[in-house]
């Protein structure tokens, strides 16, 4: 039996690349805290409250595949995308540290990993919450048409 | 069946590569370890530090605590009887990692009872009455002052007061803080037995540990 949903149709596909950018920031964060032992801190926690769900959300849309998804999952996404965003702009100095909700525990500005010498976690973050946001805008829009 | 089969098997190769990634990793935190000493010059067991067993034994422990650790605390006897099982061959090099918010104050005390001889003492106290000073892990240096005395140990309270205010004591709690974190240790109790840091976290596998390493240098 041949169905639609056999084909690997353009939503599928956004759906499924939004997934997979999700759990591999969901699985590297856990690699971070759990293998290296990095502390989280607390801004780190509020992007993982956003980021998680996500892996269940979009991997639940993908079979069958429903755009509903969307639906649930971009307000995560753009919630995640407004911390990480914050979190960049403390971790650059762009906003002063006094600012900071992080006065116990591990400050939010502690450097543990450049990745390829100039991405922080921050930054690995925001760049992963923008493009599931971004992916997840395109399925809305190819839905309104 | 196509979409299942990508998405089954991206997963799984997902979660495979993040075991292999963690054992890897794993695998590799002893070789960093030492390589962070020797990049950064750091003495793992400087002559400064207190420690207890033979110079001469060919194995060496270096401990970095914190006296509000309750796990620390829990780890002092058996360590001390491991000591005393393999006699002669080891030896235990304690350093200061407090990480409880006040407890600083309580490494600078500890290690101003050095002057008068009473370290070992007031270790005993500080940890056998952990749960009155530092419960809910909010140390409360204050409330030790009067713990030390009430335990019977003999030492001049006013003169600890006055060592644990001078630079030198600070400056050795801090070169420990400072080596720990060049180091990557970030948990107390944090174990080096010749260097080598645990493979993993528990009392049987420092003893593992330990035993390897003397029957390697005897």
């Amino acid at each position: 039996m041949t169905t639609a949903d056999d084909s690997l149709d353009p939503d599928w596909m956004l759906l499924f690349g939004a997934w997979l950018i999700t759990t591999l920031a969901a699985l590297g964060s856990l690699f971070f805290s759990e293998v290296m032992e990095f502390a989280p801190c607390s801004l780190c926690w509020y992007q993982r409250i956003f980021m998680y769900p996500l892996v269940i959300v979009l991997g639940v849309g993908l079979f069958p595949v429903d755009r509903g998804a969307v639906r649930f999952g971009l307000p995560l996404a753009i919630g995640g995308w407004l911390t990480a965003a914050y979190h960049t702009l403390l971790y650059e100095g762009v906003i002063p540290e006094s600012a900071s909700p992080c006065q116990m525990g591990v400050s939010c500005k502690e450097e543990y990993i450049e990745v390829l010498g100039f991405l922080s976690i921050p930054a690995l973050s925001l760049l992963a919450f923008t493009a599931v946001v971004g992916a997840l805008l395109v399925v809305r829009r190819r839905q309104k048409t | 069946m196509k979409k299942q089969a990508i998405f089954g098997g991206t997963a799984v190769v997902l979660l495979v590569a993040f075991v292999v990634a963690s054992g890897m990793y794993k695998g590799q935190e002893a070789e960093r370890v030492e390589a962070a000493a020797e990049e950064a010059e750091i003495a793992l067991a400087p002559a400064h530090s207190i420690s207890v067993g033979p110079e001469h034994a060919r194995v060496t422990i270096v401990e970095f605590f914190d006296p509000a650790c309750e796990t620390c605390a829990q780890f002092h006897k058996p360590v001390k009887q491991l000591l005393a099982e393999r006699p002669d061959r080891v030896r235990l090099v304690l350093r200061y990692l407090p990480l409880h918010h006040g407890s600083e104050d309580v490494a600078k005390m500890l290690e101003a009872s050095r002057k008068q001889d009473r370290f070992w003492e007031v270790l005993e106290v500080m940890f056998a009455t952990q749960g009155r000073w530092a419960s809910h892990h909010h140390p409360q240096p204050e409330a030790l002052w009067e713990l030390i005395p009430a335990a019977g140990v003999e030492i001049d309270m006013d003169q600890l007061r006055a060592d644990a205010n001078e630079l030198a004591v600070a400056s050795v709690v801090q070169n420990d803080i400072d080596a720990a974190r060049a180091l990557g240790i970030r948990k107390t109790p944090g174990f080096l037995v010749n260097g080598k840091p645990l493979p993993s976290f528990g009392l049987r596998q420092l003893q593992t540990l330990v035993d390897a390493e003397i029957a390697a240098a005897y």
